[in-house]
């Protein structure tokens, strides 16, 4: 059985517990993070808006002025992404693989999972003040498209009533 | 010279200096081989020079009109870098972290305060290249999501350089053509910039509501870095020498230039910088490019745009006209960039007071935050994704600047003009 835990900033741990106790032993879990190109983007679009400011040579390392921020940040969204897998397999305590994918996040996501049997997501929002959101942009998305059976797991403990 | 002569000689001069403008900004957007904008923007004003398509006398004008205005806006870039070399921006990070307590919340609200002030102060060349950075590993820190937080940074480098006129390069040129002091500009703009930060933050926080709500999952270090002291007293002096400079009827470039100097001169005794690295914090080929590209749209200006565009750009300077301008100026600065709509406005906008100026830079300073980067939408996707392989998704950020951009552009200038009935110009 093949495995899929998409591991995002803010609701990770809520995904590699289910993982950990719902999931058979013997499964191949595959630990994803997604680098997304749209935060890097952004920093790209800006610093490009900047007219004027650029230096020759586009993809040089940061050095103060003519230096795209963007690509400061796409070597910062890497690193996170194996720290944030580091910790998530620490938690899992379980035999797994670790792997950062780049790209549109929620499409990146959608490709992981092509061929697995589970793919394991977090809600995104807060079960303390229910909201209209519970699932931002790229989950639902990943909701919609996703091929395979998908275990939408809440980010917090069930409150008390 | 015959009549008919001169009625095609003149149509020629149109069409060449509109053509070398457009090469210009394309080549600016696109940066074929890398090249910096110079490279075709200081032929391309050579090129209107030399064939006559504008007078040496107004070419000489244009350069002693934007030769201050450059030197002012390097001065505090090289503050800004100099500050960042100090540890400021780092401090500001850690700041961030410690008194955001772990809540992506509360820290949107600490990366508004801290974009809105560097922006105002250290200008938005600042907040992109410099904090820009920082607030993303700050959110990576903290283990929350990054994206409302950069997206925050590249918002308010546009929307927050309102304030003050150092804060961005088109409010310089607008400082030379409205005869404002720097004080009266400041405190116009204050309101605006209040006005069109609140109107961001009250989206923001919605619109970002289901990643915010997700949390963050590493607890903040109590890590307490040193506050570079000496960097923040230079950059308050600095402010303090603006706001004398204007007050005894002196440029306020010099201020800025007192500023950069102090702490210049101190990291070089230091050795904490070199001259190289001062010198590249002052980008040479920036300032020709912004000469050059103030030559070739003055040459586009004196041919005909000015009688083309005089009778699109709203007169008066009662509210509809206020709001019509800015209006323009913001779809203007969509179009072709703020640097260029600036440059292009000004002289259709300085005859009506410096009402109509301000409110030139109202648009072309929220505006861009619609497109991408408020420049040639379409060309710069293509550069992005020819430069890195990988599909961008404009949909999300088009959204939020659909949601932001009229909204903070209305308030804004109705504030403006409060501003302007209860001030006065």
């Amino acid at each position: 059985m093949a495995v899929v835990v998409w591991i995002t900033e803010g609701t990770w741990p809520a995904c590699v517990d289910a993982a950990r106790t719902g999931v058979p032993q013997g499964a191949e879990i595959v630990l994803l993070y997604v680098a997304g190109t749209e935060v890097p983007g952004a920093a790209h679009g800006a610093f490009a808006g900047l007219l004027g400011r650029g230096h020759p040579g586009p993809r040089h390392p940061a050095a103060g002025w003519g230096s795209d921020p963007g690509d400061r940040m796409e070597e910062l969204a890497s690193a996170t992404g194996e720290n944030l897998l580091r910790a998530a397999a620490e938690r899992l305590t379980r035999p797994c693989t670790v792997r950062v994918a780049h790209g549109r996040v929620e499409r990146e996501v959608v490709a992981a999972a092509e061929g697995a049997e589970l793919l394991v997501l977090a809600r995104d929002g807060s079960r303390a003040h229910p909201g209209p959101h519970s699932l931002g942009p790229a989950a639902r998305y990943v909701v919609d498209h996703a091929r395979c059976p998908v275990l939408l797991v809440w980010p917090d403990p069930l409150p008390d009533h | 010279m015959s009549r008919r002569d001169r009625v095609l000689s003149t149509s020629f001069a149109e069409a060449l200096s509109v053509g070398l403008l457009v090469l210009v900004l394309v080549c600016a957007v696109a940066r074929p081989f890398g090249w910096p904008e110079a490279v075709v923007a200081v032929p391309a004003a050579a090129v209107v020079v030399g064939t006559g398509a504008i007078s040496l006398d107004h070419a000489a004008e244009e350069v002693a009109r934007l030769g201050p205005v450059i030197g002012f806006l390097a001065a505090v870039l090289v503050l800004a870098q100099l500050c960042d070399d100090e540890g400021l921006f780092h401090a500001c990070g850690a700041w961030m972290a410690r008194t955001s307590a772990g809540r992506p919340g509360r820290l949107l609200v600490q990366v508004f305060a801290a974009a809105s002030v560097i922006t105002a102060v250290l200008s938005l060349d600042a907040t992109v290249v410099l904090l820009t950075p920082v607030v993303f590993a700050t959110a990576a820190r903290l283990g929350a999501r990054p994206k409302p937080h950069v997206y925050a940074c590249t918002h308010l480098s546009n929307t927050a350089s309102l304030l003050l006129p150092v804060s961005n390069l088109t409010n310089l040129l607008a400082l030379a053509a409205s005869g404002l002091s720097f004080t009266r500009f400041a405190a116009l703009m204050a309101l605006p910039w209040v006005v069109a930060i609140a109107v961001e933050y009250a989206v923001f926080r919605r619109f970002f509501a289901a990643d915010l709500d997700a949390g963050a999952t590493a607890a903040a270090t109590g890590e307490e870095p040193e506050m570079p002291l000496f960097a923040l007293l230079t950059v308050a002096g600095t402010l303090a020498g603006f706001v004398l400079t204007s007050v005894i009827g002196i440029d306020p470039a010099w201020a800025a230039l007192a500023g950069a100097l102090v702490l210049g001169v101190r990291a070089l005794a230091r050795r904490r910088t070199t001259p190289r690295a001062v010198l590249r914090s002052v980008s040479v080929p920036f300032l020709a490019f912004v000469l050059a590209l103030g030559v070739v749209v003055r040459a586009v200006v004196d041919n005909g745009l000015a009688d083309a565009l005089g009778d699109l750009v709203p007169s008066g300077h009662g509210l509809a006209a206020l709001l019509g301008i800015a209006a323009l100026a913001a779809v203007l600065a969509n179009v072709i960039n703020n640097l260029p709509a600036t440059l292009v406005l000004l002289p259709l906008t300085a005859p009506a007071g410096p009402g109509a100026v301000l409110a030139v830079l109202l648009g072309v300073n929220i505006g861009p935050n619609l497109t991408y980067a408020g420049s040639l939408a379409t060309l710069l996707w293509r550069r992005i994704v020819h430069a890195h392989d990988s599909a961008v998704g404009l949909k999300e950020f088009t959204l939020l600047g659909l949601l932001t951009v009229p909204a903070s552009l209305l308030l804004a200038v109705l504030a403006l003009w409060g501003s302007l009935h209860a001030i006065g110009v």
